[in-house]
């Protein structure tokens, strides 16, 4: 049996008013087992499609999927993927505990009930008609169906969306002591933040296809990064993309844009080789525009965003 | 796995469903109330040898049932709206196991509604043998095999807020054509269409029950062409349905 979890070549489009959405374009991951991977892209990168794609939810125009060396729907079957979808209701006319009861005894070696209702927070609610809850609520009991399977991969698409800063804590680490279990985790997100704290490996996509693939802490240098601009005429790029903590530089006049790892140990070193520099600006490149920037349709900025991916392994 | 429990908690989300389960035997029994008690004591109504009491009873139990066997399509309508659907099909029950699930719900409520309509045409003096009352219940669940069929379609293919009047007006459609309110008569277009329907021979099961033959051929093979249409209609919606889902 294969240990690990590979999609090659996925390509979905859907039919728009304008013709075809190329939803996901060209997709290749592979995950270990074990692993604790983000799938990071802000809204419409192609994350829930992929993961539809993923759970045999949704059929690929072209490529492959294979979790853990069987086809989506075997797996399934067997009952080796959880998961929690983007959206999605609950029936009414049952207890939280029933509905969890329900889902656990499709599977062949679930959690105990008691256990999964207390970890994902529920015992208190346990009692009550699913049609009664709140969207907090619904979201928690969400999650604890898709960990009563007692997954060998769990997936969760966007899962903390509708949860309070409170819930988000709890619900992270709930998802990390179960991935300390030695289950794979795959879940979706558009915030840098939740990947870089709990994703062992971030997957970066953008406009339906993977940007960039590594561990969170390079990809978190890499587009959680500041910049640095100050006009500084005469300067060499070269001698400014050596200074500590600086990542890349360019020029733009008179102007010099500096994309920093560590902005702060840049902007000590930039000041003590060039005094003379003026106008100084420090601003985040938020994720949107990190994305961009790996994605912008110019050559240069294409090649780039290659490179970084390459860089990363990916 | 086990699936029985998870029939039986569908079981008890039906019954949980209070306003549903009490109107879905509450109607058909004041109405066969109202219309068989005042003429509880015609032996043979417009020919069909029939007394009153008894082809009344089968009549609204056979619209009690129709009802009930189609009602699993508003479950379905509903779970597809809510995304419930999505969330089985990434969990180990087979689609087969989830529609057998809601066709077993189904025939558990009809069957509930046979009952209260057997024991209200007792107290109005219907009287059959034990033999009588197997036989008619027999045919009758063979009856609404089509019916099972008919609610899956619908299910997969209507929205929640839809799906109502669809299965409101079919049944009543099939019910009114098939004589499940009044008899038909003998002579003319309407008795001669309602043959090719499922809905008559339910209401033809009430012979068997009076101590006459079972169903003619003819009446197994509209059933069985019906459940044949139907069930294909219920797998391409169903396909349908999910491609896309």
């Amino acid at each position: 049996m294969s240990e690990r979890i590979e999609l090659r070549g996925l390509e979905k489009s859907f039919r728009g008013p304008q013709g075809p959405i190329r939803a996901v374009r060209g997709v290749d991951v592979g995950i270990a087992r074990g692993e604790t991977v983000a799938l990071l892209g802000p809204n419409g990168a192609g994350k829930s499609t992929t993961i539809d794609m993923l759970l045999g939810l949704l059929a690929p125009d072209a490529g492959s999927v294979s979790v853990f060396g069987r086809a989506p729907q075997q797996a399934i079957a067997r009952g080796a993927i959880g998961a929690m979808l983007q959206t999605g209701g609950l029936i009414r006319d049952l207890s939280v505990r029933e509905l969890v009861e329900m889902i656990a005894s499709l599977y062949p070696k679930p959690l105990a009930v008691a256990e999964v209702l207390e970890l994902t927070g529920i015992d208190g609610i346990a009692a009550q008609r699913t049609q009664k809850l709140s969207g907090g609520q619904t979201q928690r009991v969400r999650f604890a169906l898709a960990l009563v399977s007692n997954p060998e991969l769990l997936v969760l698409d966007e899962p903390t969306v509708a949860l309070d800063v409170e819930g988000r804590r709890d619900f992270w680490t709930t998802m990390r002591e179960f991935a300390a279990r030695g289950k794979t985790v795959l879940f979706a997100t558009h915030y840098l933040e939740e990947a870089d704290a709990y994703a062992d490996r971030a997957v970066l996509m953008a406009n339906g296809r993977i940007v960039a693939d590594g561990p969170t802490n390079e990809i978190k240098a890499m587009v959680g990064s500041r910049t640095i601009r100050a006009t500084l005429p005469g300067a060499e790029l070269a001698a400014l993309r050596a200074l500590p903590g600086v990542s890349g530089a360019e020029r733009r006049g008179e102007a010099i844009v500096l994309r920093c790892a560590d902005s702060d140990a840049a902007i000590l070193a930039l000041l003590a080789a060039h005094p003379q520099a003026r106008d100084i600006e420090i601003a985040a490149a938020g994720l949107e525009q990190a994305f961009l920037e790996l994605t912008s349709e110019d050559p240069a900025g294409e090649a780039e965003a290659q490179a970084a991916a390459k860089a990363l392994g990916a | 796995m086990n699936q029985l429990l998870y029939t039986r908690f569908e079981l008890l989300r039906t019954v949980r469903n209070r306003r549903f389960f009490i109107l879905s035997f509450g109607f058909p029994l004041i109405i066969y109330l109202l219309v068989a008690a005042p003429n509880r004591h015609v032996h043979d109504i417009d020919g069909t040898g029939l007394s009153a009491p008894l082809y009344f009873m089968i009549g609204w139990a056979s619209f009690g049932t129709m009802n009930a066997m189609v009602a699993c399509g508003a479950r379905i309508a509903a779970e597809r709206q809510a995304g419930w659907t999505r969330q089985l099909r990434i969990s180990p029950l087979s689609p087969r196991a989830y529609l057998r699930t809601k066709v077993l719900t189904a025939y558990m409520m009809a069957l509930i509604s046979l009952l209260v309509l057997y024991v209200a045409g007792a107290s109005l003096g219907v009287s059959l043998s034990a033999g009588g009352w197997l036989g008619m219940t027999g045919l009758i669940i063979v009856g609404l095999i089509p019916f099972a069929a008919l609610g899956i379609t619908l299910g997969h293919l209507f929205t929640p807020d839809s799906i109502g009047p669809a299965m409101g007006g079919g049944v009543a459609l099939l019910g009114l054509l098939g004589g499940t309110f009044f008899p038909l008569g003998h002579h003319g277009f309407l008795p001669e269409l309602a043959q090719y329907l499922p809905s008559y021979w339910l209401v033809q099961a009430s012979h068997v029950g009076a101590g006459g033959h079972g169903w003619p051929a003819k009446g197994w093979i509209v059933i069985a062409a019906w459940t044949l249409v139907l069930s294909a209609a219920a797998i391409r919606a169903y396909r349908r349905d999910t491609g896309r889902v």
